[in-house]
C-alpha cells in the first residue's frame, strides 16, 4: 500500500512538469511578439523594449525557463502587466465565487444525478429510464447562457424573489451569500447533473451485470438490497473518479456560468487577462486551477486505497 | 426529406436492398435518423445562407435596431438594426465548420499520435506523459490560454479548441492499438513479415474506426458549444464575423429589452448540440453494441 501511495504522489511531477512547459510555452510559442501585443498599437520602440525586459523575453529560452520554474516553486507567479499587482493575489481575491459556485454546483449535482442515474440503470430499458436519459441529453445539449438567462428572465425578473446577477462574500453576509449562489448554481448543476447522471448510469450497469449481483438476485436478496449494499457500494469508486475526472468540465462551466451571472470569480479575472494579453496572470491561472485539480484527483486516488481494500497495488 | 435521409445514410447499394437496409436503420435507431436529418437540414440551410437570408447581416440599419420579431425581420433586429435571422443564417456556418474542422482535426492528430504510442514502447512513454499533462490542464480554460497567443481569426478558434480535445482520442487510439497487436492474427501478420503501413491499414486502424466515428461526433457537438462559450465570453471567432455566440454575447446586454438576441441564437444552439450529441448516441448503439449496453 505504501509503495503504491508514494507511487501516486510522485506521478504529478511529471504532470505538473508538463503543465507547466505549456503554461510557460503558451508565452513563448506566440508566432507574434508578445512584448509589442501587450504594449499595444501606440507603443514606441522603448516601451516595447521595456515590457520586454520586464518579461525577461531579451533572455534564452532555457534559462528564462528554469528561472521561471524556480519562481514557481518559491510560490512566485509573477506579477500582472495589465495591473501591476502579484498575480497570486489577483488569484486569491477572486477564489471566493468560484469556489462557492463549484463546490454548490458539486453537491447539487451529485444529490440529483446519483439516485436518477441508479434509478434508470436499475429500470434500464424502462420509460423511467428511457425518460431521465431523454431530459439528460437534453440537459447537457443546452448551453449554460440559455438556461442561466431563461431562469433570470423567467423566474427572478418576474417574481423578484432572487438576486439575478453578482456574488456576496459569506464572511459579510451568509444568507445574501446563499441567496446568490441559487440561480447560478441550478443553471451549472442543470447540465452538470446531466453528465454526472449519465455516467452513474453507465457505471451501475456495468456493476449489475456482475456475476455475483446475479447470485445475491439468486439467492433471493430483495431489490433494493441488492441496489444500495451489493451494486452501489461497488460502484462508488469509479462514480467518484468519474466525478473527479468531471471536474475539468465543471471549471469550464463556471467560467461560462461567471460571466453570465456577473460574477467576480476566477473566471473574469481570465478573460479580461486574455483581453488585455496580460500574459502572467493567465499563466497563473491556468497553474493554479490545473494544480488544483490535479490535487483533487490525487486525494481521490489516495482516499480508495484507504476505502477499498481491493486495491494494493 | 427522403433525399436527406438517403444522403445520410450514404448506402450505394441497389435501390430496393438500399430501402429495405435504411427501414430498418429508421427503426431500429429512430432518434438518430431524427439527429441526423435536422444536422443535415441545419448544414443544408447554412450553405443556402446567401440564398436564404432576407437582409444583408453585417448592414446597419439604426432605424430598425431592437426591433421585436414581425413579418419584416421575422426573429427580429439587434442593437444596430440587423437582421437577426440573417445573421443566425450565417452563424450556423461558422458553429458547423469549426465544430466539423476541430472533430476531423483532432481526429487525425488523435490517430497518428495514438498510433505511434500504441506501437512504440518509447514513445509511448514520453507521449502518454504528455498527453496526461494536457488533461490536467481544464479544456475550455486551455483554448481561452491558446485564444491569448495571436489575433483572433476562425483558424485560432479552430485550434484552440482542437488542442485540448486530441489527447482523449490519443487513449481512445492507443488502447485499441494495445489491445489488437496481442491479437493472434496480428501476431501472425507480424510473424510472416507484413511491414508496419500495411499491418497498419489492414489490421489495426479499421478497428478503431467505429470506435473513433463515435468519439468524433461527440467532440463535434462539444466544440459548437464551446466556440460559442468563447465568443460569448468575447475571447472566439472575432466580433465581426455572425457567430451565434457573438449574437449572444452582443444580445447579453439588451436581454432585458429585447429576449429575442439571446433566445433564438441560445435554442437554434441547443438543437444543433442536440442532434449532433443524439445521432452520436445512435452511432454508438449502431456501431458497437458492447458499448452500448454499458452507456
Amino acid at each position: 500500500m505504501w509503495g503504491y501511495l508514494i507511487r501516486r504522489i510522485l506521478a504529478v511531477i511529471p504532470v505538473m512538469t508538463v503543465v507547466a512547459v505549456v503554461v510557460f510555452l503558451i508565452l513563448h510559442l506566440n508566432p507574434d511578439d508578445p512584448a509589442a501585443i501587450i504594449a499595444g498599437d501606440q507603443a514606441t520602440a522603448a516601451d516595447i523594449e521595456n515590457i520586454r525586459r520586464q518579461l525577461g523575453l531579451d533572455r534564452p529560452v532555457y534559462i528564462q525557463f528554469f528561472e521561471w520554474v524556480a519562481r514557481l516553486v518559491r510560490g512566485d507567479l509573477g506579477s500582472s502587466i495589465f495591473l501591476e499587482r502579484p498575480v497570486l493575489h489577483l488569484i486569491l481575491e477572486r477564489v471566493e465565487p468560484t469556489l462557492a459556485l463549484a463546490i454548490s454546483t458539486t453537491i447539487f449535482s451529485v444529490v440529483l444525478a446519483l439516485p436518477l442515474g441508479v434509478l434508470a440503470a436499475w429500470k434500464a430499458g424502462s420509460w423511467i429510464d428511457q425518460a431521465i436519459m431523454a431530459v439528460a441529453v437534453l440537459a447537457f445539449s443546452f448551453p449554460v447562457f440559455l438556461i442561466g438567462y431563461g431562469l433570470v428572465q423567467g423566474l427572478a425578473l418576474e417574481w423578484d424573489l432572487l438576486p439575478v446577477q453578482g456574488f456576496v462574500s459569506i464572511t459579510e453576509d451568509p444568507s445574501r451569500f446563499l441567496a446568490h449562489l441559487v440561480l447560478p448554481t441550478i443553471a451549472l448543476g442543470l447540465v452538470y447533473t446531466a453528465l454526472l447522471a449519465r455516467m452513474t448510469r453507465s457505471t451501475m450497469l456495468e456493476i449489475l451485470n456482475e456475476d455475483y449481483i446475479r447470485t445475491a438476485r439468486a439467492k433471493g436478496l430483495a431489490n433494493p438490497r441488492v441496489l444500495l449494499i451489493h451494486a452501489l457500494k461497488n460502484a462508488a469508486v469509479p462514480i467518484v473518479t468519474t466525478i473527479g475526472v468531471g471536474i475539468a468540465l465543471l471549471i469550464g462551466g463556471v467560467v461560462v456560468t461567471e460571466s453570465v451571472f456577473a460574477i467576480p470569480g476566477v473566471g473574469r479575472l481570465t478573460i479580461d487577462a486574455v483581453l488585455h494579453r496580460d500574459y502572467p496572470v493567465i499563466q497563473g491561472v491556468i497553474l493554479v486551477v490545473s494544480g488544483f485539480y490535479v490535487l483533487i484527483n490525487l486525494l481521490i486516488d489516495l482516499t480508495y486505497t484507504v476505502f477499498d481494500p481491493r486495491i494494493r497495488y | 426529406m427522403t433525399d436527406i435521409t438517403a444522403d445520410a445514410a450514404g448506402g450505394s447499394a441497389p435501390a430496393p436492398a438500399k430501402r429495405s437496409r435504411l427501414g430498418r436503420i429508421v427503426r431500429r435507431h429512430p432518434m438518430m435518423v431524427a439527429g441526423g436529418v435536422i444536422l443535415v437540414t441545419m448544414a443544408v440551410v447554412a450553405a443556402a445562407a446567401p440564398l436564404l437570408a432576407p437582409h444583408d447581416p453585417i448592414e446597419l440599419n439604426v432605424v430598425d435596431r431592437l426591433r421585436p420579431p414581425d413579418e419584416d425581420y421575422l426573429l427580429g433586429t439587434d442593437a444596430y438594426g440587423r437582421d437577426m435571422l440573417s445573421r443566425m443564417l450565417y452563424g450556423a456556418r461558422v458553429s458547423l465548420i469549426v465544430g466539423l474542422a476541430v472533430a476531423l482535426l483532432s481526429t487525425v492528430l488523435g490517430l497518428l499520435i495514438g498510433v505511434i504510442a500504441g506501437y512504440y514502447r518509447l514513445a509511448d512513454a514520453i507521449l502518454m506523459r504528455i498527453m496526461d499533462g494536457l488533461m490536467a490542464i481544464p479544456g475550455i480554460l486551455l483554448a481561452i490560454a491558446l485564444m491569448a497567443l495571436t489575433r483572433a481569426s476562425i483558424e485560432v478558434v479552430i485550434l484552440a479548441i482542437t488542442i485540448p480535445e486530441v489527447p482523449r482520442v490519443v487513449r481512445l487510439v492507443r488502447a485499441v492499438v494495445l489491445s489488437i497487436r496481442e491479437q493472434t492474427y496480428v501476431q501472425a501478420a507480424i510473424a510472416i513479415g507484413t511491414r508496419f503501413p500495411r499491418l497498419m491499414l489492414k489490421h489495426i486502424l479499421p478497428n478503431t474506426v467505429a470506435p473513433l466515428v463515435v468519439q468524433a461526433t461527440y467532440i463535434f457537438a462539444h466544440a459548437v458549444l464551446v466556440e460559442a462559450y468563447l465568443s460569448f465570453l468575447g475571447v472566439g471567432t472575432p466580433p465581426e464575423i455572425p457567430s451565434w455566440g457573438n449574437i449572444i454575447a452582443e444580445g447579453r446586454l439588451y436581454v432585458q429589452i429585447a429576449f429575442w438576441q439571446v433566445l433564438f441564437p441560445g435554442l437554434a444552439l441547443a438543437v444543433m448540440v442536440l442532434s449532433i450529441n443524439v445521432l452520436g448516441d445512435g452511432l454508438r448503439d449502431m456501431l458497437d453494441p458492447k458499448m452500448s449496453r454499458r452507456s
